[in-house]
């Protein structure tokens, strides 16, 4: 059953093959057995999950089903879930039941999802290992001694080892496409406010976008359908109608224009990644693609231009946390400054607070400008050096990270080095594009991931793109050992 | 040396929205705690604010109302302090781009002067909510209704000189936005408030002496009292050698005292930034028209209105037009007495006001509305009662007896004019009478005014009151000759 | 960027995080890292330009002021360390 992908097993449960109830059972089995190892789940939730797969059945029995009824699957921990423990991978949110569901929860469930669990990840996803979580680092199925990436690397980890078919991740500086390509696997972020940021625990309003981590295009395109519109709670969501992404998965890529960066290639590029690059739009000008060298004049800014305004955002995000209504509380305050000072550094853990301090940094008196506002300028220049792009070209490839899955504990003490792997996706948050990012190949035996950006919306030409990579290669079957 | 006060002041008016600023919550004042308080109220994880529309219309409607420029594009900014009452840990508020900008009023002061006082800027943000400090022992309890209640902030150039001249600016402004509909103006539950900004400095030197911020002043007589006591101590520090610390002062009515809460040093670094959950404000000028017509008529142009078109003093007008209902419940009632407006004038600040007071009710929830008024004091002009009879008549009105006609009917008050009627009434109490008609005449003329009461008195008092006593003085004079 | 021990005690206190003294340094060179990281940003001129603060530049959509909120207070105290009597609870505050 594990093999088979979404559009699979929906046609596998409308034929009465097995019920949601059996496919849910194995599942959670099989969670179980591997999650030991690999860490990926912070809670499994057996019995709400069996509770919706038979509500799922009847469903199916009755002919309502849409094409999730019944499919289950793991939500990044960054999701509240009514009911359930939402941690966000913090001690903070240890003990927090959220009170209500986030739109997208909501959503999937009356999809007539199953939830098996809720996915380990880098405490409030700052991180690009999933090492930074209070629960302990998760593991790469490909190789347990290293990272799966971050921060969705419990919800990456658990779709490669075919824990869970699909998964949800939240990506703010890649945290969907990074830990999608360590892992092997498909992730896409689609254009900001697509998909409701609403019960999505913040790290970085401004760049933060929920989407699906799968096994191929065409279940993002299926699970997009179900995940992406207008929020009324979401100021920020976009109010454009939404269409359906498998519709246009089959076209042609017939006259394709592909812009490939300058600024991607050659410099800090793993050579084996580039070549497995290179060989990947090979691929797409095989199925009738053009190529065309691009100019991303300030690429390398992005990163510091990300990292001032992720952090400043993190830093009045993560105020709310202070003991008083929810979360952790210190033992016998002795008045409200303790309450504060010892809630919140009981609560976060390191690297968040690294980053909150440096969020509060940038934007304290004196230093607003230099950094802050500096920051809000370089984001214009980085958008429209995309917008002039993407007027010559219908989508930009790339590299997704810079290199192959890392070991574990190796960038730890590191933040910078872990910060400057996020070169090719945070670029994209900035400009707020959808990316996507598939696997097309391996290096040192290690999965590699290639990045399409595309222009806002255009999210079906992306899965479209995706599709017919993937129709045309196999790398997204490839299974990490002990996991097939 | 002689000193010169200058004062600026902020005003926070909670806008009278039904729900809050950036959640479907409800506003209503009074509700058990935290049963107003919803998610987003709460700052809980994950949650998100979305603008309500009514608060930025009202915001437009003040901005209108004081000739101020409305921006086009305003920002919502977060301003970032820890504070238990507030939930997220910032304050949702704008910061470099507020929704209204440079505007200015006329206040008048008892004097009859004039003066214009400049409006720096209004911006809308959401209230805190409220510590309560009493009944839970070594904690403080938090009670979250009141987060997120829309309030605009009014920031005024420091142009006022006296404590005279800022209660004549909070009058105004407070008699603007309640004709504005757009706050309930009431200070004792907050809706409300004023903080203080207070310096001296040698009259004649130009620039400014350092300021305190007073804070905890939710009564025009406090505000009066604590800007006199500051103005006072600080002329006080710098006459004895000493400096005046900026500073922020709460006002203590029960000692008449200002007192430190905070100094500069201790200020916070409140790190303002774009809220990036929220997006711009755009404004377009039609928009702004819209509104500008819809504009109620204001309390100046109201009262300048009622004494050219009423013919009233200019004292009436202003205390009839200091409230809109008041103003629009005058209006009516006029309208229903076939234009009379001076007596309705009298009865809607007399009679009406002191029952009213009695209860301690608003005028909108009068007992007797202004058409029963209206029509009563009909009754008065055409002579079919007597003022003293409408007394009776309106505190009829006033226990639900019905409209004036039909109380005048019921109860049989209708004025007796016939002039036969009033002559044998006069007669019979001459006759009745003889020593007081004797004392009466051979009286001094000047004393003859005060004796003729007498005779007034038994007959209305042999009437019930209803003979006409304008009738009845005549009749008298002319018999008793 | 070179930050000292008092920046960083500032910054904390007013991100209300208590450090302890031995963390101190730690924070002290990573965020002196960051920082240096960060000012590579001086490389672009940004005179003119102007700032953006949202990636897709549209205007805020306006909710109709309308209740549709309902007490829920019961069930969001579940989860509240301390409460009373409907209060959430703090230490003292003394103002």
């Amino acid at each position: 059953m594990h093999k088979k992908t979404i559009k699979e097993l929906s046609s596998a449960l409308q034929n009465k093959e097995f019920s949601s109830e059996e496919l849910v059972s194995f599942y959670l089995h099989r969670c179980e057995l591997h999650n030991a190892d690999l860490n990926c789940f912070i809670s499994l939730m057996p019995e709400t999950a069996i509770k919706q797969a038979k509500s799922a059945d009847k469903k199916i029995q009755n002919g309502n089903a849409t094409p999730l009824t019944g499919i289950p699957l793991a939500h990044k921990d960054i999701f509240c879930t009514n009911g359930t423990k939402t941690t966000c991978g913090s001690k903070m949110l240890d003990n927090f039941i959220a009170p209500y569901d986030a739109t997208v929860v909501t959503r999937l469930n009356k999809a007539g999802m199953v939830t098996l669990g809720k996915t380990n990840m880098d405490e409030f996803a700052m991180g690009s290992t999933s090492e930074t979580s209070f629960y302990g680092a998760v593991k790469n199925p490909w190789d347990i001694d290293r990272v799966p990436g971050g921060s969705s690397g419990g919800s990456a980890a658990a779709v490669a080892a075919k824990l869970a078919p699909v998964a949800t991740g939240t990506d703010t500086g890649g945290s969907i496409r990074q830990p999608a390509s360590l892992c092997g696997i498909t992730g896409l972020k689609p254009t900001y406010g697509r998909v409701s940021r609403y019960g999505m625990i913040a790290y970085a309003s401004s760049l933060d976008q929920g989407g699906p981590i799968t096994q191929t295009a065409e279940d993002a395109a299926i699970m997009l359908n179900a995940m992406a519109g207008f929020d009324e709670r979401d100021s920020t969501s976009a109010e454009k109608a939404v269409e359906d992404y498998t519709k246009n998965l089959n076209e042609s890529l017939d006259g394709l224009t592909i812009g490939l960066p300058k600024q991607y290639f050659g410099g800090q590029l793993d050579a084996s990644i580039e070549s497995v690059i290179q060989a990947g739009v090979k691929e797409l000008e095989n199925l009738g693609a053009h190529v065309k060298e691009i100019e991303l004049p300030n690429s390398e800014l992005s990163i510091p231009a990300y990292y001032v305004i992720a952090l400043a955002e993190c830093s009045s995000n993560l105020a709310r946390f202070d003991g008083v209504r929810f979360g952790h509380r210190c033992d016998d305050p002795k008045d409200l400054t303790d309450l504060y000072l010892r809630s919140r550094a009981e609560g976060f853990g390191k690297e968040v607070k690294r980053r909150i301090i440096t969020g509060t940094y940038v934007l304290s008196a004196g230093y607003y400008d230099a950094y802050y506002l500096k920051a809000q300028k370089l984001r214009r220049l980085i958008r429209d050096d995309f917008r002039k792009a993407l007027e010559d070209v219908d989508v930009i490839i790339g590299p997704t990270a810079p290199q192959v899955a890392f070991k574990l504990n190796e960038f730890i003490d590191d933040p910078i080095s872990m910060y400057l792997s996020d070169i090719y996706t945070v670029s994209v948050n900035l400009a707020g594009l959808p990316a996507i990012s598939v696997p097309a190949g391996f290096a040192n035996e290690l999965p590699v991931g290639m990045q399409i950006i595309g222009n806002y919306f255009a999210e079906s030409r992306l899965l479209n793109i995706a599709h017919r990579f993937q129709q045309a290669t196999d790398w997204h079957q490839r299974s990490p050992e002990g996991f097939e | 040396m002689e000193w010169e006060t200058v004062i600026g002041l902020e005003i926070h008016a909670q806008l009278a929205t039904k729900s809050k600023i950036f959640s479907g919550a409800s506003t209503t004042y009074g509700a058990e705690a935290n049963t107003q308080a919803c998610a987003v109220d709460l700052g809980l994880p994950g949650v998100l604010p979305v603008i309500n529309q009514q608060a930025i219309e009202m915001a437009i409607k003040f901005g209108t109302a004081v000739n101020a420029h409305i921006a086009d594009k305003s920002v919502f900014a977060r301003k970032n302090y820890f504070y238990p009452d507030l939930p997220k840990g910032y304050q949702i508020s704008q910061f470099e781009l507020p929704i209204v900008g440079h505007g200015e009023i006329e206040i008048q002061l008892t004097d009859g002067s004039k003066k214009i006082i400049g409006i720096t800027r209004a911006h809308l943000e959401e209230d805190a909510g409220k510590s309560v400090h009493d009944g839970f022992f070594d904690n403080t309890g938090v009670d979250l209704n009141r987060a997120g209640t829309p309030l605009i902030e009014i920031v005024s150039e420091p142009d006022m000189r006296s404590s005279e001249e800022a209660i004549a600016y909070l009058k105004k402004i407070h008699s603007i936005v309640r004709y504005l509909k757009i706050c309930d103006g009431n200070m004792q539950e907050g809706s409300f408030r004023c903080d203080a900004n207070v310096s001296v400095r040698p009259k004649g030197q130009d620039e400014l002496g350092t300021r305190t911020e007073l804070k905890n002043l939710n009564s025009f007589k406090y505000i009066e009292q604590a800007i006199e006591f500051e103005i006072e101590r600080q002329i006080e520090v710098i006459e004895s050698g000493g400096k005046v610390v900026q500073e922020t002062r709460l006002y203590d009515p029960n000692k008449n005292e200002t007192r430190t809460m905070r100094s500069k040093e201790e200020a916070n670094d409140y790190r303002y930034f774009p809220d990036p959950d929220l997006l711009p404000v755009c404004i377009d000028q039609e928009t702004i028209e819209a509104i500008r017509k819809e504009l109620p008529e204001l309390p100046e142009a109201k009262r300048d209105r009622f004494i050219k078109e009423f013919g009233l003093s200019e004292y009436d007008s202003d205390v009839l037009t200091s409230n809109r209902d008041q103003a629009e419940y005058f209006e009516s009632v006029v309208n229903a007495a076939n234009g009379e407006a001076k007596l309705s004038a009298n009865w809607v600040m007399g009679e009406l006001s002191a029952v009213l007071n009695k209860s301690n009710i608003d005028i909108t929830q009068s007992p007797v509305s202004a058409e029963m008024l209206g029509g009563m004091i009909k009754r008065i002009k055409d002579n079919t009662i007597s003022g003293n009879i409408a007394k009776q008549v309106f505190e009829a009105m006033c226990n639900g007896e019905g409209s004036a006609d039909e109380i005048i009917d019921n109860q049989g008050l209708k004025q007796v004019t016939d002039p036969g009627a009033i002559e044998k009434l006069v007669d019979d109490v001459i006759d009745a009478n003889p020593d007081q008609v004797k004392q009466y005449q051979q009286a001094p003329a000047e004393k003859q005014g005060k004796l003729i009461g007498f005779f007034v008195g038994q007959i209305m008092k042999k009437s019930q009151g209803k003979a006409n006593p304008q009738q009845v003085n005549e009749l008298l004079q002319e018999k008793l000759k | 960027m070179s930050l000292n021990k008092s920046d960083i005690d500032k910054i904390a206190w007013l991100a209300r995080l208590s450090i302890s003294e031995e963390d101190t340094p730690n924070y002290l060179h990573d965020v002196s890292n960051i920082l240096d990281l960060v000012e590579t940003m001086n490389t672009v001129d940004t005179e003119n330009i102007e700032p953006l603060a949202h990636p897709l530049e549209i205007t805020a959509r306006l909710r109709e002021d309308k209740v549709t909120e309902t007490d829920q207070r019961e069930h969001f105290q579940k989860i509240a360390p301390a409460v009373d009597n409907g209060h959430y609870l703090v230490p003292k505050v003394i103002e």
